[in-house]
């Protein structure tokens, strides 16, 4: 039919000009790079096509030249409305900011009956005075708690084991839902705890006040009470029968574990992963040990490498999606974390993993000694002797003071990545995040080392294993989008 | 297939000009409602002052010098108390504009149009019909309020501009409860001050239909046969959602759009992922289709895996999306959760193999059209 054009009408000359948009690429295998927009979008090319791309010589008859303007890497004639969908994305993604701190730390006690070596908060096992929160500093934190413009606001009860002082949270809770008849947020309320205290009297006060339950489970009975000595050695059989009894009390999915890995887990991923199938929780935290409290003394972080870490987070993920394919839904949390910022324009703002840093924006603790600190990690440091991230004390200083203060304000600026070097060019930027506490603490600045830096090497080679995986298996590409989407 | 328009024969004619009417089974209605009403059926000795009759009755002539009378054949049975007709007893015609007891009624308000789409089914004519807007205003005041829904499609109503803004504000005001469907291609949204204009008439159920084929501008300008199409629309829906207006993106699946259907639908979900709806469509063979159809048709059971992909991304992602024009046995059973039945009832048909099939009941069937002209080799019976 001559009134109908062909194809070709609709298209410029081939090789006609293109404008590029910003993007980033780094070599993803032997024969793939990978390019990312400002938006987080990725598309995986050959070397040879990057270089036609970026030198200008890419026909429009090459197929990933519809990909590239799909996502926003080029304009040209036939489409420049690129950058206004870039921009939209971009804001969704940082929309959160707005929002400002929604998980608050009181830290009760630092009391604790475990003695795990690994211990990264230096628990304390006497004197009950000097490391319990008083009611007064209770009060000034949940001032300052409600302060914050968050619509949304979370209080982790944190340890220590905070069960050793269940009669301030008792009390804070009650406050906290007194304050909040006037301020009208959605606040919720949850404790990590061992569960070797836990009770029926806990759990009717839980259960009244929708308080949920966070615990520590790092594995089968042997591995798990290795790790978390206790008196007794029955950290594991107090842990499970705890589990239960929360979900009899509060409901199955009132409960979440996390585990943390030790020398002895590096052989053990499937081992860890079944017990959590086991206990039916929907997925794990593959998490690595941090550089704090007695993980350090002791040498447990220093007990395996990053490489040696990734070995054992690559086997556990291959393992997840393994169990996914045989029809057993099981997520794997840091990975989702990740694939959100990779496959929709939402950062979920994992304190560990975002930019401008959680620090402060994403969490505060507020010490069992009254100081405010710009996060758990923050206060980890400060048990180790070191203050700098100390923003200020309950009681002596102002919500304004606090979160204003140098120590949150530098650190967040030093390491917003965007402007980092190395982070600036990198790739993944838009996936990774700004750890200025550990880099502090590992580097002596904020910033940190890239070329040395473990958080670099361990993240990248996850951000590129996630890619590949991707780009190789429909079905990991699949679950991947309902766990970022989840 | 219903037949919605045809000519009758003329037993009298009264009236000079056309009109609307709505129709009535009742043959002694006071007399002053008589004059707004057809009245359809055999007229009984009293039954006169009625505007139009609609008869199959030879003899009706002889009593009824006031009214317009047609003879009507078994086409039009389906026509029943509520429905709104346009007569011209100069020409004959009847046309079937509004049918009290369909979810399916659409008012077609142009026949102009900015794109020339390969599988239009209404295809353009540049010419002025603008009366159909006038019609339009008018049948509004007669549908009775109530209606669920109301469809405004084209051609490309906004290329009536006010006066398509005008049109929904009466609807609005006549028919206060009644859903409005929009079918557009959304071109002119780009321009934020109508789009805002078209956010004040403050509609709490108006949901506008806008095509997107492909992620690829080349491609969907191609279908649409338009330049500057893609960003225009594209910019069009984000303008909408900006005034917080309900927008569905409409696919019609065909071999122009499989091809980057589940990458579009990924375009979406990255892009448009605001949007109220996603529409995934078969293609009705009529109008351009037909003439186009070696550039378009590809068998809806040879791209079932794709159509499964698509709709499981959107469905991750979180979209509401549906399945519209396939058939039960085309389809894998694992998009049955998005498959509706969505052909409109009067262009409902079955194949004869259907009659024994034990789903026919949940299947939307086919377009009289498939029927007629092209419809997949896979239709099978369940048993």
């Amino acid at each position: 039919m001559s009134k109908f054009q062909e194809i070709k009408f609709y298209k410029a000359p081939q090789f006609s000009p293109y404008t590029l948009l910003p993007l980033r690429f780094i070599p993803l295998d032997q024969e793939h790079y990978v390019l990312t927009n400002l938006a987080g979008e990725y598309l995986r090319v050959k070397r040879g096509t990057l270089l036609d791309f970026l030198r200008h010589k890419l026909s429009n008859e090459d197929p990933n030249y519809t990909e590239l303007r799909a996502r926003h890497f080029l304009i040209d004639e036939a489409s420049s409305i690129g950058p206004e969908l870039l921009a939209l994305k971009v804001r969704s993604k940082y929309s959160r900011l707005s929002e400002f701190t929604g998980l608050h730390i009181f830290v009760v006690t630092l009391r604790c009956e475990h003695s795990c070596p690994y211990c990264q908060v230096s628990r304390q096992s006497e004197d009950k005075l000097r490391y319990d929160m008083s009611t007064e500093v209770a009060l000034g934190a949940i001032d300052l708690t409600f302060r914050s413009p968050s619509k949304n606001i979370k209080i982790e009860f944190q340890g220590g084991e905070p069960l050793l002082n269940f009669d301030l949270i008792k009390y804070i809770v009650l406050e906290a839902k007194k304050k909040n008849q006037e301020s009208g947020k959605n606040l919720a309320f949850v404790i990590a705890t061992n569960l070797a205290l836990i009770s029926y009297d806990i759990l009717r006060f839980c259960r009244e006040h929708s308080i949920l339950i966070s615990t520590s489970l790092d594995g089968p009975r042997a591995l798990h009470n290795a790790n978390r000595p206790r008196p007794g050695s029955n950290s594991y059989e107090k842990t499970i029968e705890g589990i239960k009894l929360v979900r009899e009390m509060l409901g199955r999915d009132q409960i979440s574990a996390l585990m943390t890995t030790t020398e002895a887990s590096l052989n053990c991923a499937r081992g860890i992963i079944d017990e959590y199938l086991a206990q039916d929780f929907k997925g794990i935290f593959l998490r690595p040990l941090s550089p704090y409290g007695f993980a350090v003394k002791t040498k447990s972080y220093r007990a395996y490498d990053a490489e040696r870490w990734l070995e054992f987070y690559t086997q556990g993920l291959d393992y997840i999606i393994e169990l996914n394919r045989r029809g057993a839904e099981f997520v794997e949390y840091y990975a989702l974390t990740i694939l959100k910022k990779m496959l929709t324009s939402e950062d979920p703002g994992y304190v560990d993993l975002t930019s401008p840093s959680g620090i402060g924006i994403g969490a505060v603790a507020y010490n069992y000694d009254g100081y405010v600190y710009a996060s758990d990690e923050s206060r980890m440091l400060a048990e180790m002797g070191d203050t700098t991230f100390r923003l200020g004390r309950v009681l002596e200083n102002s919500y304004e003071e606090i979160f204003t203060s140098a120590s949150l304000l530098e650190p967040l600026e030093a390491s917003f990545a965007y402007s980092v070097p190395m982070c600036n060019d990198c790739a993944f930027e838009s996936y990774c995040g700004a750890d200025p506490v550990f880099h502090y603490r590992i580097h002596g600045d904020f910033v940190g080392r890239k070329p040395e830096s473990e958080f670099c090497f361990r993240n990248m080679a996850i951000f590129r294993f996630l890619i590949q995986k991707m780009e190789t298996d429909t079905f990991a590409k699949q679950l991947f989008v309902k766990w970022a989407n989840s | 297939m219903l037949k919605l328009h045809g000519k009758l024969p003329v037993l009298n004619s009264v009236t000079k000009d056309s009109y609307l009417v709505t129709i009535t089974k009742s043959t002694n209605l006071p007399l002053v409602l008589r004059k707004q009403m057809a009245l359809l059926g055999q007229p009984s000795e009293d039954g006169k002052d009625y505007k139009a009759i609609l008869t199959k009755e030879i003899g009706a002539t002889n009593h009824h010098g006031d009214s317009d009378v047609f003879k009507i054949s078994d086409d039009y049975d389906y026509l029943d108390e509520g429905d709104i007709v346009r007569l011209d007893s100069e020409s004959g015609s009847l046309r079937c504009l509004y049918r009290k007891n369909s979810p399916h009624n659409t008012i077609l308000l142009t026949e102009q149009c900015d794109h020339y789409c390969l599988m239009c089914s209404q295809p353009p004519k540049n010419i002025d019909d603008s009366w159909l807007l006038k019609e339009a205003f008018e049948l509004i005041s007669l549908i009775p309020t109530g209606t669920e829904r109301l469809g405004f499609s084209g051609g490309e109503p906004t290329l009536y501009g006010d006066k398509f803004i005008e049109l929904l504000h009466c609807a609005r005001r006549s028919l206060p409860d009644t859903g409005i469907d929009i079918l557009s291609n959304g071109r002119a949204f780009k321009d934020l001050e109508f789009t805002r204009k078209y956010a004040a008439v403050d509609h709490p159920n108006m949901l506008i239909g806008i095509p997107i084929y492909s992620d690829d501008p080349v491609q969907h300008e191609y279908v649409v046969q338009s330049k500057g199409a893609f960003d225009e629309t594209i910019r069009g829906v984000i303008n909408l959602k900006q005034v917080n207006q309900k927008v569905e993106i409409r696919i019609v699946i065909h071999k122009q759009t499989i091809n980057r259907l589940v990458k579009t639908c990924e375009f979406i979900a990255r892009n448009l992922l605001f949007v109220d709806h996603v529409a995934l469509m078969g293609l009705e063979i009529t109008g351009f289709t037909r003439p186009n159809l070696d550039v378009l048709w590809i068998d809806p059971f040879e791209y079932k895996d794709i159509l499964s992909e698509a709709v499981a991304l959107l469905n991750s992602y979180g979209m509401m999306v549906s399945i519209y024009n396939h058939q039960l046995c085309t389809i894998n059973p694992d998009v049955l959760g998005n498959y509706r039945k969505s052909i409109s009832d009067w262009k409902t048909e079955f194949l004869d193999e259907c009659l024994s099939c034990t789903k026919r009941a949940d299947c939307g069937g086919l377009f009289s059209s498939s029927k007629q002209f092209r419809h997949s080799r896979y239709i099978k019976a369940f048993k």
